[in-house]
C-alpha cells in the first residue's frame, strides 16, 4: 500500500485478485455477470413500457421517492444559501439586459398610446381575464423546488418538497406568480414530481385570449431561452394574432388544469403548405431555468401539514 | 467491515444521484447538469473490471430511473451505464496509462451513454425529442463529463482501487 495518496494511473493492470489481464481467467464469470446485468435492465424497461399506468415498477419507484426525496430536500435547503448567492451573480446580467429592453420597449409604448383607442377593446377583454385567473381564488399550498431532472434524461419534469402530507394528489395544477407551470404527476408522503408543461408528453387545454378560440399547447421538450409551446387550434380558419395572451381553458373539477391560468404569449404564427391549420408558437410566461417557490392547487377544505393559502390576497388585489 | 465497504460504495452512488439532481442544477446549462453517476461508473469499471463496474452502473441507473423527478421508462439509464461499464473495462489497462486517456473514455462513455439512452426514448416513444435536439443534448454533456471528470476521477479511482471486491459483500 505504498502508493494510497496518489490515483492509481500508471500502475499495471491487476484484476480483483491480482491476477494480470482481466478477462484471461475471470473473463468467463465476468461476462455472466454483465450479461445477466444487461438482461435484467432490458427486463425492467419491458416490464415499465409494457404495463403502462400499472406498472410492476411503481412500488419500486414510489420506495426510492420516500428514500430519496427526503434527501434531496435537505440538500437542496442545505445549498440555498450558496444558490442564491449563484442566483445573485446571473441575474445581474440579466438585469442589465432586462434594463435595455424595458427601455427600449418604453420608448416604443410611449409612441403607441397615441393608438390607445384602437386597443382599448382587446386591452378591457385581457384584463377581464386576468382579473379572472385572480379572484377565481383557488386555495395554494405553496412548495420550494428541490430537484429538477436533469435533461439527459429528456423528460422535463421537477421535485418539490411538498407531498401527499399536505394534501397533494397527482393531477393538481401547479403554478407560480407568473403564469402555469405544470402538472401533480406522483406524490410521495414528502415529495410530489411535477411534470412541467414544456415536457413532450404534456398537452394543455388553452385558450386564445382575444377570440376565446380553444387549442391544445404542446411542449417541445426544451428549457433554457428557448422554451416554447406549440398551439394547435380546433377551429382550422383562426389565425392566432401575435401578442396575444394564451390562459388554460380548464377541465372538469379542474382535474389536471384549472381555467384562467396564464400560460404565455403568441411569439410567432406559421402554417405550412400541407394543412390549412395554423400553428402558433408560444412564449411562456414562467421562466423555467429559474424555478422555486410554486404553489399547488388543492381543493378549499384541504388539511395538511402545511398552511393552505385561501385566494383573500387574491381578492382584495382583483377588486380594485 | 466487508458491509462498510459496500456500504461506501452505495454511498458514492446515492450523493451522485443526488447531487445530480438537486444541487447541479444551479449550474445547469439549458437543463444539462454533469453526469456524476456516469463519472463514478466509469471509474469503478477502469478501477476493477468490467464486472464489477457493471454491477455498479445497474444499480446507479436504476436509481437514476427511479429517484424522484425522473418519469422517463425504468431501466434505461441502468442499460446505458452497463453497457458503458463494459466498454470502459474493456480499454482500463489504456485508460489507466495516463490522465489523457481516462479524459478521452470518460468522453466516449459519456457520449455513448446518453446516445444509448437517447435511442432507447425513440425506439419506446417515450419523451423522445427532435434528433437536432438529441444531439445538442449530447454535446453539452460530454462538454459537462469533460470538465468534471479530471476532478472526479482520480479520487474515485483511489477509492474503488482500495474497495477490493472481494471484500465486499454482495
Amino acid at each position: 500500500m505504498g502508493n494510497v495518496k496518489g490515483p492509481s494511473l500508471g500502475r499495471p493492470v491487476t484484476d480483483d485478485d491480482g491476477r494480470t489481464r482481466f478477462g484471461s481467467e475471470r473473463g468467463g464469470s465476468s461476462r455472466v455477470v454483465v450479461g445477466l446485468l444487461v438482461a435484467a435492465s432490458l427486463t425492467v424497461i419491458t416490464v415499465d413500457a409494457a404495463s403502462g399506468d400499472r406498472s410492476p415498477i411503481d412500488p419500486a419507484r414510489s420506495a426510492v421517492g420516500n428514500v430519496l426525496g427526503p434527501i434531496e430536500s435537505s440538500t437542496a435547503t442545505a445549498t440555498r444559501p450558496f444558490r442564491e448567492t449563484m442566483a445573485y451573480f446571473s441575474s445581474n446580467g440579466d438585469l442589465r439586459d432586462d434594463v435595455a429592453r424595458l427601455s427600449a420597449q418604453n420608448s416604443q409604448l410611449r409612441s403607441e398610446v397615441e393608438q390607445t383607442p384602437l386597443d382599448r377593446n382587446r386591452l378591457a377583454e385581457l384584463d377581464g381575464l386576468t382579473t379572472t385567473a385572480n379572484q377565481t381564488g383557488y386555495a395554494l399550498v405553496a412548495a420550494r423546488v428541490v430537484g429538477m431532472g436533469p435533461m439527459q434524461s429528456f423528460s422535463r419534469t421537477v421535485t418539490i418538497d411538498a407531498g401527499a402530507s399536505s394534501g397533494i394528489r397527482p393531477d393538481m395544477t401547479v403554478l407560480n406568480n407568473d403564469g402555469l407551470v405544470g402538472r401533480v404527476l406522483s406524490t410521495t408522503r414528502t415529495t410530489a414530481n411535477v411534470l412541467l408543461i414544456l415536457d413532450t408528453d404534456s398537452v394543455v387545454g388553452g385558450r386564445l385570449g382575444s377570440n376565446m378560440e380553444i387549442g391544445f399547447l404542446r411542449g417541445r421538450g426544451v428549457t433554457g431561452n428557448r422554451g416554447r409551446l406549440d398551439l394547435d387550434l380546433v377551429d382550422h380558419s383562426v389565425t392566432p394574432a401575435k401578442g396575444d395572451v394564451v390562459v388554460t381553458w380548464g377541465s372538469q373539477n379542474g382535474v389536471p388544469y384549472v381555467a384562467g391560468i396564464p400560460i404565455g404569449t403568441v411569439e410567432s404564427v406559421f402554417s405550412t403548405p400541407r394543412e390549412l391549420a395554423k400553428h402558433a408558437v408560444i412564449d411562456p410566461y414562467v421562466d423555467f431555468t429559474s424555478l422555486d417557490v410554486v404553489g399547488v392547487v388543492v381543493p378549499k377544505k384541504t388539511a395538511g401539514d402545511r398552511l393552505v393559502i385561501n385566494g383573500l390576497a387574491a381578492k382584495t388585489g382583483g377588486a380594485r | 467491515m466487508n458491509l462498510t465497504r459496500t456500504g461506501l460504495v452505495g454511498v458514492v452512488i446515492v450523493i451522485a444521484v443526488i447531487f445530480q439532481v438537486a444541487v447541479f442544477n444551479l449550474f445547469s446549462v439549458n437543463g444539462v447538469v454533469p453526469n456524476l453517476a456516469l463519472i463514478v461508473v466509469v471509474a469503478a469499471s477502469i478501477a476493477r473490471g468490467p464486472q464489477f463496474g457493471a454491477t455498479v452502473g445497474f444499480i446507479a441507473g436504476l436509481l437514476l430511473d427511479l429517484a424522484p423527478p425522473a418519469d422517463h421508462v425504468a431501466g434505461r439509464w441502468a442499460l446505458a451505464l452497463v453497457l458503458v461499464a463494459v466498454l470502459a473495462g474493456r480499454v482500463r489497462s489504456d485508460a489507466r496509462r495516463s490522465p489523457i486517456a481516462g479524459l478521452a473514455t470518460v468522453a466516449v462513455c459519456s457520449f455513448i451513454a446518453t446516445s444509448v439512452f437517447a435511442l432507447s426514448g425513440v425506439v419506446l416513444g417515450d419523451h423522445a425529442l427532435p434528433a437536432g435536439e438529441m444531439m445538442q443534448v449530447v454535446g453539452i454533456a460530454l462538454l459537462w463529463d469533460i470538465v468534471c471528470a479530471p476532478l472526479l476521477l482520480p479520487g474515485l479511482m483511489a477509492l474503488f482501487e482500495r474497495t477490493r471486491s472481494s471484500e465486499l459483500a454482495y
